[in-house]
């Protein structure tokens, strides 16, 4: 019988602790233990054998760390080849009659994936598809991937195995004490992903002892529809006459895993400092427990690299802001690859309470493709929610959901069977809460019955494709109520049959039912009320407009779902009570005469970036923007420079009053985008950390300056390769270079960099700075100057500035 | 047996606010910068995890050249912070990777947060090793042992190019989640490896 059909039958027994066993063989600190499969074959053969006497099904060849970045693709054959032929051997010389399989065990890699760490995603692919492609050539019967710490990483090790073997693959977690993996997922979380990348199994390992992980496996077994693992430590680690002990010994270790096995787990085994005795004992005192296959569960669930969102039980609010769609400064902020606009969105929009967001950057002008992969990782990274892809075009939207660190919503798919065809192989591969419209190739259907049947024909094929209900959530499509007085009762019904009926979760785009009326809010949060009262498990809004958020609110509240009516209370006393002070406060004057700082330069002086924005907005009504810039942000800035360099102002006050001067330039901007002016900025300066440096707070702070000062600044991120520094300096025609180091290790890199651009482009000035740099570390790699600190960098590029013109 | 390396967890430290303020750059903490603090302290307060592994391991001395655990190392100064010694305890220690998220994120919306997250990120680190050692010291002390100050990888002439045979010793990713970079640098950042030379008494 195959694997996967046994692990839906009966307990799996796995192996116990290698590390444990190679050191007591006498494996020294520092030596690499995959290369002993070769140098001390017999040894390892011994261990094997040893787990397969005891009663395991599976034993992990020990290939843990045996990857490319550790050895030569010659050695890494090598070990490979010898470390499952080692297995092989122990299946031949046992006694254990029982069902045997080898494992291709696949450990993490030991770096952190970006932004984090320096790994690329795909890069991390490419060294696990390699290990498993030897294993598949050596003959593994299984993927076993293990004692992953990090989300993101465990992401790619499955896409390696799904992507170059149809091996089954087993994927196990190392959590914390907290109940958490390293980079923070919850087990349910991890369930969501790897549920939706098709693992066959998942569980926890290593870390802790099996008492310690019971809530973890509590978790993975509530969320889990597969085979759950559980491959614990012999308790923790302790010091005893200078020998390491493991605190918990085989008979207890047994008598918890039993227990485990008895609250669902199936598949079971060891991990450090467990040893053929334990999993003796445990195949001792778990074989009479009946066998209990894992439920299969239907909830429909989201997740980000921490939580999940389940949708379907409270109403679900997904924020809509992150979409150009009639927001000229959205636009531009694409147009100029502004990332840093978009965060500042998502960020606020999780401010607001929303619980996924949606990414659409699609705009003619850009390359949507590579803008919303960019999207999608800078926004998981900082911020935790879900997040809701939304592209009409495939490719983009599949970039977006490999590199995606959990399981997405997917915005959309339809009855269209060119629409099908192109999304559900995606949400099948990648996994994913799939939005599906009732519309295809005859339109959006004018009544109830029509929509219905194109939601069941959707239905339909996503499950000839291996796709699950519960993974699909309908959108009946408001029209406009202005051109279509039938509009609303029509999408509402069909909402309310599918929730109902059908029992399929459902989302709607809320504004665009009052598209071409007047005082739209009105009508909008009526209809989102209405859309609620039927049944509307997600709603697509705009999370700023206090009307929708005050049914939100109410109708949380009114239908026992707000616990003491405290999400309502907080939302009343904070939000509703804020907006009546901000709009009784909003100071009005302006640039007096006799050289006392404005209102404006004093909230900029003082750091105030709400009262900066506020105070700007009124003065936009009167003042000409340039105005404003050069009366006003200007001089402030200039107050609280010249306090820096005379050391009477700290380096956090500056950035506070760069960030009060940036949110009066937002809404600047604003105003020029909206008056279709066109803005003049100052020049080009392109701004680095220079390759290998993941440091990027200095050159960080030095770009908010420039930007301050009206320069329109370039920003490669951190650990920029040498050339991609050159070609935007030429492609920008920049006329600065920044570049920044913190580590000795990396002025090399810096020195590169340097010599590539002045050789392109020998007019752009190169200023340099950073902890490890002195003029004469500046001199020597030829830099046109060092910036001790980022005042002294503004007033640099002021200089070149001004000398260009 | 021998060689295993073990991991210790911490609970939180009072925060040692003047040490916060001198990595910030601030000389004199007013009003505005108290209050900054204050919302940046509330803010993280969830986001540590406090761990250490670390093993113990017999050391040569001799000729400039230092040996542990596979490591040979030329360094006058490791020597010198070593000599005397007949083992020494190498460790790693993380406050994990919640306050790097924390400074990415305000790297993004508020440099001046991101500055205060970094100074509290580093305070954090040291005061990790600070109870780590201090730890060791006790322990070691009453079994006839003295520490010596701990020595890191990039002080002196210990070359930063060690923190690779130091992260083959410890194990550090599946101990504690830390991993280290191409250019040597530390996953999660506010992290700390170095080494403790331990003395008999007397």
């Amino acid at each position: 019988m195959g694997l996967r059909e046994l692990i839906k039958q009966k307990i799996i027994y796995l192996d116990g602790g290698m590390g444990t066993m190679l050191l007591a063989k006498g494996l020294k600190a520092g030596e690499l233990p995959e290369r002993w499969n070769i140098t001390h074959s017999d040894e390892i053969v011994d261990i094997h054998k040893s787990y397969y006497d005891a009663g395991s099904n599976i034993v992990s060849a020990n290939t843990f760390g045996a990857n490319s970045l550790k050895f030569s693709d010659d050695e890494l054959e090598e070990i490979i080849g010898a470390a499952i032929s080692n297995v092989r051997k122990a299946q031949h010389l046992t006694s254990n009659k029982g069902e045997k399989f080898v494992a291709l065990d696949i450990g993490p890699t030991g770096r952190l994936l970006r932004p984090y760490g320096d790994f690329d995603f795909e890069e991390a692919v490419e060294v696990f598809a390699k290990t498993v492609r030897l294993g598949v050539k050596y003959g593994a019967d299984l993927i076993f991937i293990e004692t992953m710490n990090d989300s993101y990483e465990t992401k790619a090790a499955v896409l390696a195995a799904k992507e170059n073997s149809d091996l089954p693959v087993f994927v196990s977690n190392a959590y914390g004490e907290d109940g958490k993996l390293m980079t923070g997922a919850s087990p349910a979380a991890m369930v969501a992903m790897l549920e939706g990348l098709g693992v066959d199994a998942l569980g926890a390992n290593c870390s802790l002892g099996p008492k310690q992980l019971k809530g973890v496996v509590d978790e993975l077994l509530l969320y889990s529809s597969v085979p759950v693992i559980l491959k614990p430590n012999a308790g923790l680690p302790c010091t005893c006459n200078g020998e390491t002990h493991y605190d918990v010994d085989a008979g207890q270790f047994a008598l918890d895993v039993a227990q485990a096995v008895e609250n669902g787990v199936t598949i079971v085994g060891g991990c450090c400092g467990t040893t053929p005795e334990y999993i003796r004992s445990t195949v001792e005192k778990t074989k009479d427990i009946a066998f209990k296959a894992i439920e299969k569960k239907n909830d429909t669930i989201v997740s980000s690299y921490s939580h999940i969102v389940k949708i379907g039980e409270k109403p679900i609010l997904i924020g809509e802001r992150i979409n150009p769609t009639g927001k000229k400064r959205f636009k531009q902020a694409l147009v100029e690859n502004d990332v840093d606009y978009i965060l500042r969105e998502g960020f606020n929009q999780q401010e607001k309470g929303v619980h996924i967001l949606d990414v659409n950057v699609g705009l003619p002008e850009i390359d949507e493709k590579q803008m919303l992969e960019t999207a999608v990782c800078e926004l998981q990274a900082i911020i935790n929610l879900p997040l809701q892809i939304d592209t009409a075009d495939s490719e983009a939207m599949e970039r977006a959901l490999r590199r995606y660190n959990g399981k997405a919503m997917i915005n959309s798919v339809n009855g269209k069977e060119e629409s099908m065809s192109a999304i559900f192989p995606l949400v099948k591969k990648y996994g994913g809460v799939v939005v599906a419209l009732t519309l295809d190739e005859g339109g959006i259907p004018a009544t109830v019955e029509g929509r219905i049947d194109i939601a069941k024909k959707i239905l339909r094929t996503a499950a000839e494709y291996g796709i699950d209900k519960k993974d699909i959530v309908f959108d009946t499509l408001c029209m406009a109520v202005s051109a279509d007085s039938t509009a609303a009762p029509t999408t509402l019904k069909a909402l309310n049959y599918i929730r109902n009926e059908l029992c399929i979760n459902t989302v709607l785009g809320v504004s665009n039912i009052s598209f071409g009326l007047p005082e739209r809010e009105a009508v909008n949060s009526g209809f989102f009320a209405f859309a609620l009262e039927n049944g509307l498990s997600a709603a697509i809004i705009n999370p700023y407009s206090v009307e929708m958020m005050k049914v939100y609110y109410t109708y949380m509240t009114l239908h026992n779902m707000d616990e003491n009516c405290s999400e309502y209370i907080r939302f009343a006393t904070q939000t509703l009570a804020n907006i009546k002070s901000v709009t009784s406060a909003a100071p009005t004057h302006t640039g007096e005469a006799d050289g006392r700082v404005t209102p404006l330069q004093q909230a900029i002086v003082k750091g105030l970036k709400e009262q900066a924005a506020a105070v700007c907005i009124e003065l936009l009504k009167t003042v000409p923007p340039l105005d404003i810039v050069n009366n006003e942000i200007v001089p402030a800035l200039d107050i609280v420079g010249k306090g820096y360099e005379e050391k009477r102002v700290y380096l956090p006050q500056l950035l506070m009053s760069a960030e009060a001067a940036k949110s009066a330039f937002e809404k600047i901007k604003a105003f020029i985008c909206d008056s279709g002016e066109t803005q003049e900025k100052k020049a080009k300066i392109v701004v680095a950390s220079v390759e290998g440096d993941i440091h990027d707070i200095g050159k960080n702070i030095v770009k908010v300056l420039l930007e301050n000062y009206g320069f329109e600044v370039i920003d490669l991120g951190r650990n920029v390769a040498p050339e991609m520094v050159a070609q935007a300096v030429e492609r920008e025609n920049a006329l600065i270079c920044g570049l920044s180091a913190l580590m000795t290790t990396t002025v090399p890199a810096m020195e590169k960099t340097v010599h590539l651009i002045k050789a392109r482009m020998p007019d752009c000035k190169i200023m340099v700075g950073g902890a490890v740099l002195t003029q004469e570390t500046a001199d020597l790699i030829g830099a046109d100057k060092y910036a001790k600190d980022a005042m002294e960098g503004v007033r640099y590029a002021e200089e070149i500035a001004v000398k260009a013109q | 047996m021998r060689n295993a390396v073990l991991v210790r967890s911490y609970g939180a430290t009072p925060y040692d606010y003047s040490e916060i303020f001198r990595y910030a750059g601030v000389r004199s903490a007013d009003g505005d910068m108290n209050e900054l603090l204050e919302q940046c302290l509330l803010e993280c307060e969830d986001c540590f995890s406090y761990n250490v592994c670390y093993t113990t391991l017999p050391v040569n001395l001799g000729g400039g050249l230092v040996e542990f655990g596979g490591l040979k190392v030329g360094s006058k100064n490791l020597s010198a912070a070593l000599n005397g010694c007949e083992s020494v305890v190498v460790f790693a220690a993380t406050v994990g990777l919640g306050i790097d998220r924390l400074i990415k994120k305000y790297s993004r919306i508020s440099p001046s947060k991101a500055l205060m997250f970094q100074a509290i990120g580093t305070e954090r680190a040291e005061s990790l090793c600070e109870s780590f050692c201090k730890d060791l010291r006790e322990e070691l002390d009453e079994k006839g042992f003295e520490t010596r100050p701990r020595f890191s990888a990039g002080y002196g002439d210990f070359p930063l190019s060690c923190q690779r045979d130091i992260f083959a010793m410890l194990d550090g990713c599946r101990r504690i989640g830390l991993c280290l970079n191409e250019s040597l640098l530390m996953s999660p950042s506010k992290s700390v490896t170095a080494v403790v030379g331990i003395k008999r008494k007397g």
